[in-house]
């Protein structure tokens, strides 16, 4: 049995929550940088080198990559021979984000209902995710995730009957439909099997692996190969003004799923794809 | 073509622009993004006096992370601009000469930029620090309770711009290929 106190978490998830917004990840600045390459159009290479510039600033540490620096979804992988110690775990990670949206300058961007639209004043509550794992380590994963492209992420029932052509069709579909609208390129989290709010959920956890790290399974690799060729094929291009580059990546997570079923989630990140991790 | 313009300015100086030409701006240029627009629309609908004169006002979709000390601003990239889609009409109507924000627009505006002369420039999304630099001055004119929502007149000098929907209507969203799947 290992104690770990909840003031750990929040030192953690208040220090990820800023450094993310601040320092676009070596993974992703590789790829922005090889994507690059192949652009022809002027308008599309102008794209790429104002997204690397704006990398740049952003390290400085004054301005923020984007200025929506997202709601934070939290990730904690807690061993289960963990015993946490001085508080409500809950409260201790929305502290962390209050305290990062403070002393990061961060835009305070969540509202408290849907409806009457009143802002909370520090980007709190955080989307909170936790995983009971074997161990005793506790892992905090903090992604900053946009909305411009949350709001353009889908989920599709589809049925047995559908098979791999079909679900290839529908998150092509989806990207299609999403266009200009969620800054392309996009990072494409693709979740499939489950069920409706698992779906969902492994759609969002798919955009937490490393570009450029393949899928562990090949089937599923070759299957994230074809849809990166199709979407790619889209000629939305950077920013909806036609190019080579629509999607970075395609990341699939599949689970089991009902027998009748066939649940596909996209969860569509733009190229600003921002989360840290540390392993307390 | 490139060009370089100074706001405030008049719409026959808009009409030579064309689709996938780039723009650096200057002068100002008003930051209204959802809560602010449906205000706006309230206001207009009511028949009140509204916090700025939209006539020939550019209007740019963004809601800025909050100034360090010593800064104008913090980041202010450009926000989806389809969800001002449904109010834009009507500020066109009341004079708004040009808006700024990124991804495509409805038929609706694009029909209201067609009959007043208008144009769409897209700045780019996720350039939020770059364009921060281009930001001299920045001065709530309404609506501060809604924090980043609130309107702000921005002094920019020279914020790259693409002009992404012209007055005729033509658009670099519809690329030759871009319904291909």
């Amino acid at each position: 049995m290992r104690e770990i106190n909840v003031n750990e978490i929040t030192k953690a998830v208040k220090q990820l929550y800023i450094d993310t917004n601040y320092h676009l990840a070596e993974d992703v600045k590789a790829c922005v940088g090889q994507c690059a390459q192949k652009e022809q159009e002027p308008l599309a290479k102008e794209v790429f080198a104002s997204m690397q510039e704006n990398a740049r600033i952003a390290e400085e540490g004054v301005f923020p990559i984007c200025q929506d620096t997202g709601m934070a979804c939290v990730f904690l992988e807690v061993g289960q021979d963990v015993h946490l110690t001085g508080g409500d775990l809950k409260d201790a990670v929305n502290e962390g984000v209050r305290q990062g949206c403070e002393e990061g300058y961060l835009r305070k961007t969540i509202v408290k209902d849907p409806f009457d639209r009143v802002n909370t004043g520090d980007s709190t509550p955080a989307d909170i995710v936790i995983d009971i794992v074997p161990g005793e380590h506790l892992k905090v994963t903090v992604c900053a995730k946009g909305f411009g492209s949350e709001n353009m992420s889908r989920i599709r029932m589809l049925t047995p009957g559908a098979g791999v052509s079909g679900a290839e069709d529908a998150i092509v579909e989806i990207c299609k439909e999403a266009g200009g609208n969620p800054c392309p390129p996009i990072v494409v989290g693709v979740g499939i099997g489950g069920n409706f709010n698992k779906a969902a959920l492994m759609a969002k956890k798919a955009l937490l692996r490393p570009l450029g790290e393949k899928n562990a399974d090949p089937f599923y690799g070759e299957m994230e190969q074809r849809l990166l060729e199709r979407i790619n094929g889209l000629n939305i291009g950077p920013q909806g003004f036609g190019g080579e580059t629509t999607a970075l990546a395609v990341h699939i997570i599949s689970a089991p799923t009902h027998i009748a079923g066939l649940p596909v989630a996209v969860n569509i990140n733009c190229h600003v794809v921002r989360h840290q991790e540390v392993i307390l | 073509m490139k060009y370089e313009l100074t706001a405030p300015f008049t719409k026959q100086k808009l009409a030579g622009l064309k689709a996938g030409d780039t723009v650096l701006l200057t002068g100002t240029i008003y930051a209204a993004r959802d809560a602010a627009h449906k205000r706006l629309q309230e206001m207009i609908e009511r028949g009140e006096t509204l916090p700025f004169d939209l006539e020939g006002a550019i209007i740019y979709y963004a809601g800025p992370t909050p100034a360090r000390p010593g800064y104008p601003i913090g980041s202010a990239g450009p926000t989806t601009s389809g969800r001002m889609d449904p109010y834009t009409p009507l500020l066109l109507e009341q004079g708004v000469v040009a808006t700024v924000g990124k991804g495509p627009r409805s038929e609706a505006v694009i029909d209201a930029m067609t009959r007043k002369g208008s144009v769409y420039l897209a700045a780019i999304g996720g350039a939020a620090a770059l364009i921060a630099q281009c930001v001299k001055a920045s001065e709530i004119v309404a609506f501060e309770e809604l924090g980043t929502e609130a309107i702000r007149a921005l002094e920019v000098e020279k914020l790259p711009l693409i002009v992404a929907i012209d007055g005729q209507g033509d658009s670099v969203y519809d690329g030759p290929n871009l319904h291909k799947t």
